[in-house]
This record gives C-alpha cells, sequence and structure tokens, in this order.
C-alpha cells in the first residue's frame, strides 16, 4: 500500500533565550506508519513536539497537514482540533476527576456534560482496549500504567491522524508495553500515522517503520528501519562511533583496600510503612550491588527504607558494623549515606534555584544554613563538577530547569559526590536519558567504587544492573526472593528468580 | 492476562469531592441532633433552623462563589468588601436618592460583576496572583464605602422596606408560644435566592462543561492545558462567577440588615472561607462542591449558636470555636485522603 504525506514540517526554528533549540528542522510523516523520533536528551524532540502540539510556537517554519497548506497551530486546543492527539511520558490528566471525565473533557460541542452517555461510551472503549478501569473511578486512584492507557483511549478516540507518543513506555510493564504495541499496529493498520518518542533501541526496531534523528536541535537525517542498524543508529544520534558497550566492567579495578571485606552497612529485618516485607541486607566496602525486579516490586522501597526517606518500622542497622539509628533523610546524610531519588522532579531538583544552587544545596544543609558557603566556594565547587560530568549547561547560574532531564540527573548526581559519600544509592539514575549518558554514568559508577565508595545502583534495565552490579538482590511483590552473584549474574538467572519458577 | 486487580468497596469507589461533602453533612447532622438533645428548648423549634438560614442567606450566597474560586484553585478575598460597597451604595441611591427597588438590584449585580471581571482578567490573563489582586480589591472596595457615605444609616425608602419585612412563611412547621399561641415558621426573601443559587450552581457544576473545566483546573492546570481546555478562559470566568455571588449576596445581606456601613460584614470573606473549607473544598484546589459549602454554612453558624446559646456569647468565644471546628475539619480531611492515598498504595 502507498502511503500519503500526513504531516510535513518545513525549516522549523525555535529559540529560547540563551538556546537554540531547533534549527531549520524537517519532519515527514505518511498516513499509517510509525515513526520514531530518535535523539539524545537536548536534541529538540521534545521541542519539536511541543511544536507541533502548540505548546510552543515557533519562529519559523512551515507545517502542512493532511493536503492543508500552512496551518496555525497556536494551542493544544488548536493541534486536537486539527486531529493531532498527544500521550505525554508524564501523565497530563487530572488526577482529581473520573477516568471517563478526563477521556471526554475539552473535547466536543454543547455545554453540557451527559453523564451516562460519557460512562457507557468509555466503558466500550476501556473494554475494547482491555484497560483495567471503570469510567466512574476517580484517576487518581488507578495505576501510573493505566492512567497512561486511560491517556492513549482517549487520544485513540479522538479520530486522531497523527498521534504523538511521547517516551509512554518508561512506565509501563513488558504485558503493558506489548499491549500498547498491538494497539499502535491496529491505529496504523486504520491510517493513523504515529509519531513515536523512546529511549528504548528494542522497542524502536520492534514496532517502527522509519526513523528521524535530531542532534543538538538540527536534523541528522531521516531512515527506513532496515537501512539503519542499531549502532549506526545510535553513532548517529552520539554523533561519533560509541563505545563498545558489552565491557565496561573489566576496565575498572575492583577496589582492593586492606578494609575491602568491611561491611559498610547492614540491615537486619528491616521494613518500612511503605509496605515491603523484613528484609536483610548488607553492603561492603567498593562495592556495586542493584536490588532489581519488576516494576514496583519494591526496589524503592528498600532503599528508601535504609535511607530513612520512608518510616523505617522494624529492624536493625550496623553502620561498619556499630549499630546506628536512621529516623530520617537528615540521619542518613550525616552517616555518609547519599540517596539519589527515582522521580527526579518531585524529589530531586528545585527547578527554579541555578546549578550551581543545585549542586551545593545538600552540602548546605549539612553545614546549616547560618554559614553560608563564599560565592567563589560555591563557584569553585559548581565548576569542578560540571567539568567532572560533562554538564551541558549554559554557565553554572543557568536554572536547572531549563537543561535537559539527563543534565539535570548529572547535576544531583554532582550535589551528592560533592558530599563524599562513603555509601551512594542510585535509584533509576538513568532512567529517561540517553544512551551516550546512561554510558557516562555506569563508568562513574565503578570509577567511584573502585576508588572505594560503596554504591546500591538500582535500573529497570536489567542489561544496565549486569554491567555494572556484582552483587543483585531480587524482589518479587515486596519481598526479597534472591541474591545473584558471580556466575549467576546472567539475564537468564535474574528472569527465572523473578518467575520463581525454580 | 495480568489484570490490575480494581480496588472495590465504598471508601475506595467514592471520589476525594463526594467522600469529604459526606463527612461535613454527616457532622452537621451530629451536631444539629446534638444540640437538640442537649441543649434543648430553642433547637427544638423548626424557627431556629430558618433564623440560622436567614441570618447566614448573604454568606451562603458569597461561600458558593468562594468555592468555585477555591475549586479552580484561586482565591478571593475581596468578598466582604464588595458586599459592603454593594450594601452602601444601594442604601445611598434608595434612601438619598429615594430610588427604585429593581434599579438598586442592578446596581449590586453591576458592582460584583465589574469586581469579578477586573479581578478574573487580572488573574487569568495577565498572570497575578489570586490572593494579592484580591487583596488590592478587598482594600479598595472598602475605601470606596467609606468614599460614598461615611456615616451608617437606615434605609427608610418605603417599598424597600416592605420588601425587607416580607416573611415567607413555611407550612407546618411554626410552633406555640407560652400563652399557647401558634406562631407560623418564616424565612426571608434572602434564603429563596440562596437556595435557589445553590441548586444552580450545584448543577453548573455537576453538568456543564465549564463546571467540569473548575475541577480540571483546580485538580491539575497544565493537564488541563493539554487536555484542550481553556485554562485562562476558566480561571477568568470562576472570578465573574465569585464577583457575581458577591454582588447577589451583598443585597441579600443589605435586605436582611436594611442599612449601609462601611463596617457590615468585615470578616465574610473569611468565613466564607472557612465555610468552603469546612464544607469539603480544598485550598489546593480541584476537590469540593457546592451542597457541601451549604452544609459548611449551616455547620459554622449552627456551632455559633451553640455557643451563644450555652453562655459563652462573647465575640472571642466564637472566634476560638471556628478556629477549633477549622482544625478539626482539615484534620479529618486529611487523615481520610492519606487512609485513602495509603489503602490505594498497597
Amino acid at each position: 500500500m502507498e502511503n500519503v504525506t500526513m504531516l510535513e514540517m518545513r525549516g522549523i526554528d525555535k529559540t529560547f533565550p540563551g538556546v537554540r533549540a531547533l534549527q531549520n528542522v524537517d519532519f515527514t510523516l505518511r498516513s499509517g506508519e510509525i515513526h520514531a523520533l530518535m535523539g539524545e536528551n537536548g536534541a529538540g524532540k521534545s521541542t519539536l513536539i511541543k511544536v507541533l502540539t502548540g505548546v510552543y510556537t515557533k519562529d519559523a517554519g512551515v507545517i502542512n497537514l493532511d493536503g492543508q497548506y500552512n496551518v496555525k497551530i497556536h494551542s493544544p486546543q488548536d493541534a486536537q482540533k486539527l486531529g493531532i492527539s498527544t500521550v505525554y511520558q508524564e501523565i497530563t490528566l487530572c488526577p482529581n476527576l473520573t477516568v471517563a471525565e478526563n477521556m471526554y473533557i475539552g473535547r466536543g460541542k454543547g455545554a453540557v456534560t451527559h453523564w451516562r452517555k460519557m460512562n457507557a461510551d468509555a466503558d466500550k472503549i476501556l473494554k475494547k482496549l482491555d484497560i483495567p478501569a471503570r469510567a466512574t473511578q476517580q484517576l487518581g486512584t488507578c495505576s501510573i500504567a493505566v492512567q497512561q492507557m486511560v491517556a492513549i483511549a482517549r487520544a485513540v478516540d479522538m479520530d486522531c491522524k497523527v498521534l504523538i507518543l511521547d517516551e509512554p513506555t518508561s512506565s509501563l510493564d513488558e504485558q503493558e508495553v506489548e499491549k500498547l504495541f498491538g494497539l499502535m499496529r491496529d491505529l496504523k493498520a486504520l491510517g493513523v500515522g504515529i509519531i513515536f518518542v523512546t529511549h528504548f533501541l528494542d522497542q524502536v526496531y520492534e514496532v517502527c517503520d522509519r526513523i528521524t534523528v535530531l542532534r543538538d536541535g538540527q536534523l541528522v537525517g531521516e531512515y527506513e528501519i532496515k537501512d539503519l542498524p542499531r549502532v549506526q543508529l545510535v553513532a548517529k544520534m552520539l554523533g561519533k562511533e560509541m563505545d563498545d558497550l558489552s565491557d565496561i566492567k573489566g576496565e575498572h579495578a575492583l577496589y582492593s583496600g586492606e578494609d575491602a571485606e568491611t561491611k559498610v552497612l547492614e540491615a537486619e529485618k528491616l521494613s518500612s510503612n511503605a509496605g515491603i516485607k523484613p528484609f536483610d541486607f548488607y553492603i561492603k566496602k567498593g562495592e556495586v550491588n542493584g536490588f532489581t525486579g519488576l516494576l514496583g516490586s519494591g526496589r524503592s522501597e528498600c532503599v528508601r527504607a535504609i535511607f530513612g526517606a520512608d518510616r523505617v518500622i522494624t529492624g536493625k542497622v550496623r553502620r561498619n558494623g556499630k549499630p546506628v539509628r536512621i529516623r530520617g533523610p537528615k540521619d542518613a546524610m550525616k552517616l555518609g549515606i547519599a540517596y539519589l531519588p527515582e522521580d527526579r522532579k518531585n524529589d530531586g531538583i528545585v527547578g527554579d534555584l541555578s546549578v550551581k544552587e543545585n549542586i551545593i544545596l545538600a552540602l548546605q544543609v549539612m553545614k546549616g544554613f547560618f554559614k553560608p558557603f563564599t560565592k567563589a566556594q560555591a563557584s569553585a565547587f559548581a565548576d569542578e563538577y560540571i567539568k567532572k560530568l560533562n554538564i551541558k549547561t549554559a554557565s553554572a547560574d543557568t536554572p536547572i530547569k531549563s537543561l535537559s532531564g539527563g543534565n539535570q540527573q548529572k547535576v544531583i548526581l554532582a550535589r551528592w559526590l560533592l558530599m563524599h559519600p562513603e555509601y551512594l544509592i542510585l535509584d533509576e539514575p538513568t532512567r529517561g536519558i540517553d544512551v551516550g549518558t546512561k554510558v557516562d554514568i555506569q563508568k562513574l559508577v565503578l570509577e567511584l567504587a573502585s576508588d572505594g565508595m560503596s554504591i546500591t545502583f538500582i535500573s529497570s534495565e536489567t542489561d544496565e544492573m549486569l554491567r555494572t552490579c556484582s552483587r543483585l538482590v531480587v524482589m518479587r511483590d515486596r519481598k526479597v526472593v534472591g541474591e545473584l552473584s558471580g556466575e549467576d549474574l546472567t539475564q537468564s538467572k535474574i528472569m527465572s528468580t523473578i518467575a520463581g519458577g525454580e | 492476562m495480568n489484570k490490575t486487580k480494581l480496588k472495590g468497596g465504598f471508601f475506595n469507589r467514592v471520589s476525594d469531592t463526594n467522600l469529604l461533602m459526606t463527612i461535613t453533612i454527616v457532622i452537621f447532622l451530629m451536631m444539629y441532633i446534638g444540640a437538640i438533645v442537649f441543649q434543648g428548648s430553642g433547637f427544638k423549634k423548626p424557627q431556629m433552623f430558618f433564623n440560622i438560614l436567614n441570618a447566614n442567606a448573604a454568606l451562603i450566597i458569597t461561600a458558593v462563589g468562594m468555592s468555585i474560586v477555591m475549586i479552580t484553585g484561586g482565591i478571593d478575598i475581596s468578598v466582604g468588601g464588595v458586599v459592603a460597597l454593594v450594601s452602601m451604595c444601594c442604601a445611598v441611591y434608595l434612601d438619598k436618592a429615594n430610588g427604585n427597588i429593581f434599579v438598586s438590584i442592578l446596581i449590586a449585580i453591576g458592582i460584583g460583576l465589574a469586581f469579578g471581571i477586573v479581578q478574573g482578567f487580572l488573574v487569568a490573563y495577565v498572570d497575578i496572583q489570586p490572593f494579592i489582586v484580591s487583596l488590592a480589591g478587598m482594600f479598595f472596595a472598602r475605601g470606596m464605602t467609606t468614599i460614598v457615605n461615611t456615616a451608617p444609616f437606615n434605609v427608610q425608602n418605603k417599598s424597600f422596606v416592605k420588601l425587607k419585612s416580607t416573611r415567607i412563611t413555611v407550612p407546618k412547621m411554626g410552633s406555640y408560644n407560652k400563652k399557647g399561641l401558634y406562631i407560623p415558621a418564616y424565612v426571608e426573601i434572602g434564603v429563596l435566592v440562596a437556595l435557589a443559587i445553590v441548586v444552580i450552581l450545584f448543577l453548573v457544576l455537576r453538568y456543564t462543561k465549564l463546571g467540569r473545566a473548575f475541577y480540571a483546573v483546580g485538580g491539575n492546570k497544565q493537564s488541563a492545558l493539554m487536555l484542550g481546555v481553556n485554562v485562562k478562559r476558566t480561571k477568568f470566568l470562576s472570578h465573574v462567577i465569585c464577583g457575581l455571588m458577591a454582588g447577589i449576596g451583598g443585597y441579600v445581606y443589605f435586605l436582611h440588615v436594611g442599612s449601609g456601613a462601611a463596617s457590615h460584614a468585615s470578616g465574610m470573606e473569611m468565613n466564607a472561607i472557612a465555610s468552603s473549607i469546612i464544607g469539603g473544598t480544598m485550598l489546593s484546589g480541584g476537590v469540593g462542591n457546592i451542597a457541601g459549602t451549604l452544609f459548611g454554612v449551616l455547620s459554622l453558624s449552627t456551632i455559633q449558636n451553640i455557643v451563644s446559646s450555652a453562655g459563652l456569647d462573647q465575640a472571642w468565644w466564637t472566634g476560638i470555636t471556628i478556629a477549633a471546628m477549622l482544625c478539626i475539619f482539615l484534620l479529618i480531611q486529611s487523615i481520610v485522603i492519606r487512609q485513602r492515598k495509603r489503602a490505594l498504595k498497597r
């Protein structure tokens, strides 16, 4: 079947104060195709999408849609009316409304809400897409994955011509991803043009037809999927040939000091109010270990209990063999433990403060607010780590919210490294960031460990865990179900432990 | 197929809004029945209840407007000032210019709408904090009231006095006094206006797109925008409705007291906010119900009546009981919402 051009973006420019986010970018989408939009964080994918959905207004360029020349898109409503629907990575629904309302609000004519019809329609779609939610349920009571699917259901029901999926899979588990892909293929058969933004290369090669690659706000090129092998795609995104990902462990010597057998932290029968079963845990000096398991199996809850971020209910903790009590994050920080949280938007960054201020924040807390650092000290710290971690920012005084996700993550990492912790906990440090930065962070972890820092690393991507950790704690249903090290550290062994089939 | 389990049960099935409203209604009923049982005489007569309505019709109207702004995620502290300004302007017009009732009502609505439109414009389209905008509005309204007329005075206009003393008899609710004389129960016109407004706005919030947009914007402004809701217009209209309610509430207040004074309705905005919160509206937006607000006002004034009939009728006791009540309601709200979140996490 010969597909016609559905959407054409030509010469799109967009400049923010200090940054040229998009420069002369072209993008073409045919009907009935799934088109991957790829690029590192900060390459301009989000900006391009926001221009297309009317969140940002373009500075220059033309958008042609379905035969209409130069359509005007000034607001999300305009985009909706033109048949462009978007599902964002972060849930953009209202948690206080019902599922059905979230699917129908802001659409249609007339001033009155027909609840019965709306609920019936919504239930029909939910059933068709096999989404486990009721139309009358308050959205906030659904899991994140279900909320995501409701957002997709909304888009599907809008008879959209162009469906934009901006990292829709990052909060879904494998089955849910499969279901989503099924849905995408159905829509594709109906002639919908789908723009798919993701960091998971596997997923791109599983469902997409073509790829457009952006780098530094410029178009690198547009390719048929079969003409672009994986390695080349990564090379195009990075603008250089990529390091061999398979073995970075070997490059870094294991820590070999005399105290290598010291248990830096040891926990016994620890449990918290977040609902995890009591677990035992230890980490040695210079070791990298990790918690693995399915999404929601309690990985984060374990480390939050160790750090005192959730209220600890039972258990004993020993630090270098001495019993200690950790009642809250501040106690943990005093003991030389640092924690990089999973949800960087809510727990990590202070958006309006500068990069510099965000870096020195934790150290300042420890020092006390009435003894501020001198300007020179703060700048020295900030510059040191901006260089060390290769943080891409206009200056140390740029507000952190204007940085890309990966760079924000690096800033938070810098904040904790500045404290020189003995024990560092990294919870999903690589979620939603690009391949290049991922490798940077993985290397950094191994480097720090070989200098004697103990690190607990959590990631949803098992191969990443295998590359960095020397010991893995496996979790299922909020319970520790196994521990793997040495030769057992293989993908299949992890899977079978999670599945529980002995 | 690994399906996420649906959580059942009333507690999880009902929305936050309805849950908080139910709590308010239950507490109000318990309080009122408690008053009948333990304090006897006064509360046994239905007229006691109607008097509460008569005295608080204006507060109900302004509180309902306030709830809409709060559901949308804003606040309007100018309503007390607007009520005072409306009373004074209407009083001067009716008394000194010997004006016409109908025109005076238009004046009241006009003043309310003007405040709503200007403040709504500044909040929604110029993007200034609603607290600051309405703080300015409050000072302006109070200042204007004094400029219109400094001294307080009673309105003598004949047709107004007639309207003011109109009593609507409530059938079968009367009671006998000590001499065995039947005294019919009554409400004032303002009560009918208030109840009509409660019904209309309840329906607007429940069944119109605009009403649902208020909730969406209050729940998550950014999401509402992405869902195609016109956030600016929604915010603007919430303030316009609140201003309109302050205007109508001002006239009902004026009809109840029959005078103009610069000190009228002082602190009324705070009572309106307190009533909304007690009625289950959350200050953070997105949650609230007009019917709940009605019961919020009733709860607030019932507790005041209980306090004064217990012989503690100094003003500070009223203040202290309102404070205590607000604390208790907020505590219950936060406990309930937290329990529920925790129950869902499991």
